[in-house]
């Protein structure tokens, strides 16, 4: 295991698996991709539900039905080695990757190019301090998932959901499907932070209510949750005494948030967005090191896998075009800058060079909108590109694609607006 | 003749859009706010005979995991859909599965299969 790899990949969820299939598209001989779990797939293989693939594959499939897809491209491929169980440890400026496995022990590697595809994980009780006990029944929504989906157990049989997040929703369908009784999914936004057609077809559809602007005050119950306070919140989100109502359960399922996996990228010292919580990328997604690349969720928390398999596709090219010396020549470096209304945009800046492509803007808005909307970029001072909207929330990540011949001409800063009316 | 008119959103894509539908006597009209013809084919289904995908989990014998995640094939009646789910309780499969194996055919007599959506190795 001391060969010399062109790309190490770090993760073999829907982004490193899609990251290694465009490496060895793009000429890498030698791509390894490690994964910490039992099997490639990464989180998709407990997302039984459908809805994934429309973009990426052109039709519908379940999580484990994509990530299948992902694998099965990749896994007879001579030039793309998998690894599970294998646990990163740390990942060097030098390219070198320290990981063990119970099988090989610990590993040195090393790469000409690495790409990190760690995803993300969830928010727990503690990052978002609920007062009260702390009995047994007090889930994330994702590890209940497993539960239910892969491992074969039910958390409990009364259940509330904090959080209605695409993760929420879904597991208010899923327990219900298996017989458990959802009681409400409370939300501390006055606005739901999952897609719409989830509130539809997972909430509507079995009547479990909504609360939005609704939070839980207090977990009650000594060995396993009793129930919970739930009280309104006001514009702060801060709960407005006298409101506070009951509700009886014995779980408590949360989907809080999800926040990228960079222990690994901070352990390396890459440049971090406050916002995206991931590291700073250009359009190649190459990190602030020359030579690293990151995609998919450990860049920034997507809601859907045909984005992450978009980027890792990206990242993967042109890790590829790195370890077979084809990449660099970037004469110049434009940041990408958020204005009205936008709270993130990745990539957040631009290295352009003789070569120049067509470069996808991913983007999240800071409130809900709707209207006539206007997506605007603007360089120097000077619109290059809009795009009218009729729609925009936060939880659905806006894309624009800008021309190659746009691309190619730009020479200042670029800020990307959304605004309302014309 | 009664004419009224729908608000809902569309579920067969993350865009979900809002839907406007004209309905005259219990029939669908006019679809407008859809941006592809799923749109208007969801509005039209789901305000006389709606229908939802399923996917749940079956146990599974002898595979490297003790439960294997399924999907219905097409469609099912949505009033039909947590019966279904509660008759893929009982039911079980012996490694090695396939993606795409039938896990329970004809489920509930509804005329749609079950299969699975994963593969699973024996062990």
């Amino acid at each position: 295991m001391s060969e010399l790899y062109d790309v190490i990949i770090v993760g073999g969820g829907p982004a490193g698996l899609t990251a290694a299939l465009s490496a060895q598209q793009n000429g890498a001989k030698k791509i390894l991709v490690l994964e910490r779990d039992r099997e490639p797939g990464g989180i998709l293989q407990q997302c039984v539900h459908n809805g994934f693939g429309l973009h990426h594959f052109k039709e519908e499939l379940t999580g484990p039905g994509y990530a299948q897809r992902c694998y099965d491209l990749v896994k007879d491929l001579p030039e793309v080695e998998i690894l599970v169980d294998t646990m990163v440890l740390e990942v060097r400026k030098d390219k070198t990757v320290r990981a063990v496995s119970p099988t090989r022990g610990v590993m040195e590697l090393h790469g000409k190019s690495v790409v990190l595809t760690m995803g993300c994980r969830e928010r727990t009780r503690g990052a978002i301090r609920i007062p009260g006990t702390r009995p047994a029944g007090v889930y994330t929504a994702g590890a209940a998932q497993r539960m239910v989906n892969m491992e074969g157990y039910i958390p409990g049989r009364k259940i509330v959901i904090l959080g209605s997040g695409d993760i929420g929703l879904i597991m208010a369908r899923r327990m219900s499907l298996e017989g458990c009784k959802v009681q409400a999914v409370l939300e501390i936004c006055p606005f739901s932070n999952g897609l719409t057609r989830n509130i539809v077809q997972c909430l509507n559809d079995y009547d479990i209510p909504l609360h939005l602007s609704h939070t839980i005050v207090a977990i009650h119950g000594k060995d396993r949750v009793t129930g919970v306070t739930v009280a309104k919140v006001d514009e702060k989100s801060r709960p407005i005494p006298g409101t506070e109502f009951e509700i009886d359960c014995d779980t408590v399922l949360l989907s809080v948030g999800l926040i990228p996996e960079n222990e690994l990228s901070r352990g390396l010292g890459l440049q971090m967005h406050p916002l995206t919580s991931g590291p700073i990328v250009d359009q190649r997604r190459e990190t602030s090191e020359p030579g690293i690349f990151a995609a998919g969720n450990v860049v920034h928390v997507h809601d859907l896998v045909d984005f992450v398999s978009d980027e890792a596709e990206i990242a993967g090219k042109f890790a590829a075009k790195a370890a077979l010396g084809a990449g660099g020549g970037a004469a110049r470096d434009l940041a990408v800058t958020t204005g009205e209304n936008i709270r993130t945009c990745v990539p957040q800046h631009l290295r352009l060079g003789a070569e120049t492509e067509s470069v996808r803007l991913f983007m999240r808005v800071t409130q809900p909108l709707r209207g006539k909307l206007k997506l605007k970029v603007e360089s120097g001072g000077e619109e290059v590109f809009s795009k009218p909207l009729m729609i925009a929330k936060p939880s659905e990540m806006i894309a624009v694609d800008l021309p190659e011949a746009k691309v190619g001409a730009l020479t200042s800063d670029l800020t990307v607006s959304l605004t309302e009316g014309n | 003749m009664a004419t009224e008119t729908k608000v809902l959103n569309c579920i067969n894509c993350p865009l979900s859009c809002e839907l406007t539908a004209t309905v005259e006597d219990g029939v669908v009209t006019n679809v407008t706010g859809n941006f592809c013809p799923r749109g208007a084919q969801y509005a039209k289904e789901e305000l006389t005979a709606p229908t939802r995908m399923l996917t749940s989990t079956v146990r599974v014998k002898g595979g490297r995991l003790p439960l294997i995640p399924v999907v219905s094939a097409k469609k099912l009646p949505k009033g039909r859909v947590v019966e279904c789910a509660e008759a893929l309780r009982s039911v079980s499969v012996a490694a090695p599965v396939h993606v795409g194996d039938v896990v329970a055919a004809n489920i509930l007599g509804l005329g749609v299969d079950i299969v699975a959506s994963r593969d699973m190795e024996a062990v």
